[in-house]
């Protein structure tokens, strides 16, 4: 039982705590963030502009900028230590096992190489493909992520493209190799809802196919909603909730979840001139408050909150949900 | 009654030319903006939609003279602006801003978040250097972020806060006129609603007007006077917010709008969604006559040779169909 359950999971990520080295001494980022996937399992991970997203999905691949490092924290894949392989091990496995994808096309994208060079490159160097079989290879993966003319725009240089095609051009990077784990940073937003949907398509299909496994980092709760199995949610550098994805949509349960949830505008409501949001704004690494991260902008805060951390605990027989936080361990415990 | 034009733009075209080939010997063109005529009028809240590729940015860009137009004119203040050299366009660029897609690229990586925001300020000699640090701190607070971050630089934020340093630094100058290409999309929603609260106040308080380029529709629907719906380089139909949404005309529109993911796991996985048949074509070569004809669930005969005329359907509801008769 417990040996046939650490087989199929792919990623293993325990107590990840990233810190800033800033004037003041080090700030925590990321603050001892647990995160599993299983093989063939998607996981969306979503939260608040500025809470850790980016920076936990780059020290997994050990790409941190200066003056950011890993200061506690384990991460395996496939059974391998990230954090202890070699340098030339990680290279095979960064956008090899690992496809990844970018939040940020034009740093990641090479400015003066065309993109089908960008495209071919890992073909070659890591799945040993011959020039031709790569180029073929490149104009197939563009097509798959539905950029038109193909043959033709893989000679285009990235500031040829338009926002939405370079950020195809990253998917397709990051499908290339055929990955274990496909990683990727809001990968979608600057794609049109039918592109969305048909990029969607594209990555259940190759799940289906090469039983990859995917790990979606987004703030777009309405698009992973037919996508993902599961749903972690971030605020400040920690997990707050984390539930299978009907769960969480249905029964969402931590206070930031919920208003995460209403900010959500639906085509389906009256045009009105002012959205939901939630209030103020959350907390800087080294300067979060004691307790729960969240307290300041909680409606729920009670006194227990300013001066503890909640932990995440199973909020159900289960044990697949579970949520950081005071006012929902009360509510369960008065049930 | 009705609003004045703020900005006219006529027939406006841009072509980019490409090399292609191994060794770039072949020349090519993209049809990247093709005869669009439209007034956006002052006050109002003008969104762009349609598919990737399909022209927006190079529309936003066009407008405001970061790209020169192949042809056609934009009109503003009496002055047609593709006319203009950059340093004839300088009087303008204070009223005219953007806020770029890509907003890593946009802003100097040497500069501080509080030079970058205050050095419009500035240059346009809005605030005195005494008034310039709170002035600073209040847009930053506006955009939800904390003052501090003024000075941090660009690498040093988070995606997100990258954006909003970028809208801090288009609404610095006190413009009449934003393009905000994909100014939100990077955000989560709490502070995508914080930021399209403060453009809409922003709006009531000083009439601004705004070109909102963006690919959320329900977004689009929120804060939108009118809805234009580009296709391959090309308007497809223009109307008010709600003769968009509610009656649609252009068969390219209604598949755009079926296609809207919804928060409801179940039904999201089970939706059939319409999805266009057929590939889009590419704009190095766009079909001739109507451009959608080739994925046109309803195409004729004449949507492949003649390309439809753009017309006023109904009153304010433009389009280009065959399929649509006029009024
Ligand atoms: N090089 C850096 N120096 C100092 N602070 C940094 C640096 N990089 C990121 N940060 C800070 O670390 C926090 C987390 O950043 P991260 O990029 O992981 O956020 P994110 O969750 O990906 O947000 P977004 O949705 O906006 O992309 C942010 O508050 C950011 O300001
Ligand atoms: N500098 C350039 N050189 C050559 N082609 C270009 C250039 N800029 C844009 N294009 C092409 O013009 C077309 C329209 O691009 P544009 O950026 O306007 O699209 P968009 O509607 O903004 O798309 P997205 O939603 O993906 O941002 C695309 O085919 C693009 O590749
Ligand atoms: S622990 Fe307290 S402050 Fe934190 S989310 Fe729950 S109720 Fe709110
Ligand atoms: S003109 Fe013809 S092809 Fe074009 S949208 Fe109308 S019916 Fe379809
Ligand atoms: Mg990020
Ligand atoms: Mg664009």
């Amino acid at each position: 039982m417990m040996s046939a359950k650490t087989e199929k999971r792919l990623l293993d990520v325990k107590g990840l705590t990233v810190e800033i080295e800033t004037r003041r001494g080090p700030a925590v980022v990321v603050d001892g963030i647990d995160l599993h996937v299983d093989k063939g399992e998607t996981l969306g991970v979503v939260g608040e502009s500025g809470c850790g997203k980016s920076l936990t999905m780059l020290s997994l691949m050990r790409l941190l900028p200066n003056k950011i490092r890993v200061a506690k924290g384990k991460a395996r894949f496939d059974g391998r230590d990230l954090q202890t392989m070699s340098n030339r091990e990680l290279r095979k496995v960064r956008g090899g096992d690992i496809g990844f994808v970018f939040q940020d096309p034009m740093t990641s994208l090479n400015p003066v190489m065309r993109i089908g060079d960008q495209l071919a490159e890992p073909l070659i160097y890591l799945r040993g493909m011959s020039r031709k079989q790569a180029r073929a290879r490149a104009v197939e993966l563009l097509r798959l992520v539905g950029i038109p003319g193909s043959e033709e725009r893989i000679q285009a240089y990235p500031h040829e493209l338009s926002g939405g095609m370079r950020q195809r051009v990253m998917i397709a990077i990051g499908l290339a190799c055929e990955p274990k784990l496909l990683i990727a940073d809001e990968p979608t937003t600057a794609l049109d809802v039918t592109i969305q949907a048909q990029i969607v398509d594209l990555v259940k299909g190759l799940r289906e196919k090469l039983g990859m496994s995917v790990v979606w980092i987004t703030h777009d709760l309405a698009l992973i909603a037919g996508l993902v199995d599961r749903v972690v949610v971030l605020y400040a550098g920690t997990v707050v909730e984390d539930a299978p994805v009907d769960e969480l949509y249905a029964n969402p349960q931590h206070p930031y979840t919920r208003g995460l949830l209403a900010s959500i505008p639906k085509l389906s409501d009256a045009p009105a001139s002012r959205l939901n949001s939630i209030g103020g704004t959350p907390p800087e690494p080294g300067r979060r408050p004691e307790g729960c991260p969240f307290a300041p902008r909680c409606p729920l805060a009670m006194d227990i909150c300013r001066t503890h951390v909640p932990k995440l605990e199973p909020i159900s027989a289960a044990g697949s949900h579970r949520a950081a936080c005071f006012a929902v361990e009360k509510a369960r415990e008065a049930a | 009654m009705g609003a004045q034009p703020l900005l006219k733009i006529e027939n406006l075209v841009k072509h980019f030319h490409v090399r292609l080939g191994a060794f770039g010997e072949r020349a090519a063109t993209v049809h990247a903006l093709d005869d669009v005529s439209l007034d956006i009028l002052e006050g109002e809240t003008l969104s762009l939609v349609g598919e990737s590729g399909c022209g927006k940015s190079t529309t936003g860009f066009t407008i405001l003279n970061l790209h020169r137009a192949t042809s056609g004119k934009v009109v503003y203040k009496g002055q047609d602006l593709t006319a203009l050299d950059e340093k004839r366009m300088r009087p303008f660029r204070r009223d005219l801003q953007i806020v770029f897609q890509d907003p890593y690229s946009t802003l100097n990586p040497r500069m501080t978040v509080g030079e970058a925001i205050g050095e419009p300020i500035f240059f346009h000699k809005l605030a005195t250097k005494a008034e310039l640090e709170k002035k600073v701190t209040a847009l930053l607070t506006d955009v939800g972020l904390p003052p501090r971050f003024a000075s941090r630089y660009p690498h040093e934020l988070s995606g997100g806060q990258r954006q909003r340093v970028v809208i801090a630094r288009a609404l610095a100058c006190q413009p009449k006129f934003i393009v905000c290409d994909e100014a939100i999309s990077a955000l989560d929603v709490s502070i995508q609603a914080q930021i399209i609260n403060l453009l809409l106040d922003l709006q009531e308080k000083y009439g601004l007007t705004y070109l909102f380029i963006a690919h959320d529709l329900a977004v689009v629907r929120h804060i939108s006077t009118r809805v234009g719906v580009m296709y391959l380089g090309r308007l497809a139909e223009l109307a008010s917010r709600d003769a968009l949404f509610e009656t649609p005309l252009h068969p390219y529109t209604k598949a755009l709008l079926s296609a809207v993911p919804e928060t409801d796991p179940a039904h999201e996985r089970s939706r059939k969604r319409q999805i266009l048949e057929g590939d889009v074509p590419s704009p190095l070569a766009p079909p001739a006559g109507c451009r959608f004809h080739t994925r046109c669930p309803i195409a004729m005969e004449v949507c492949r040779r003649v390309v439809p005329k753009w017309k006023e359907a109904r009153p304010g509801h433009l389009v280009a169909c065959h399929a649509v008769n006029g009024e």
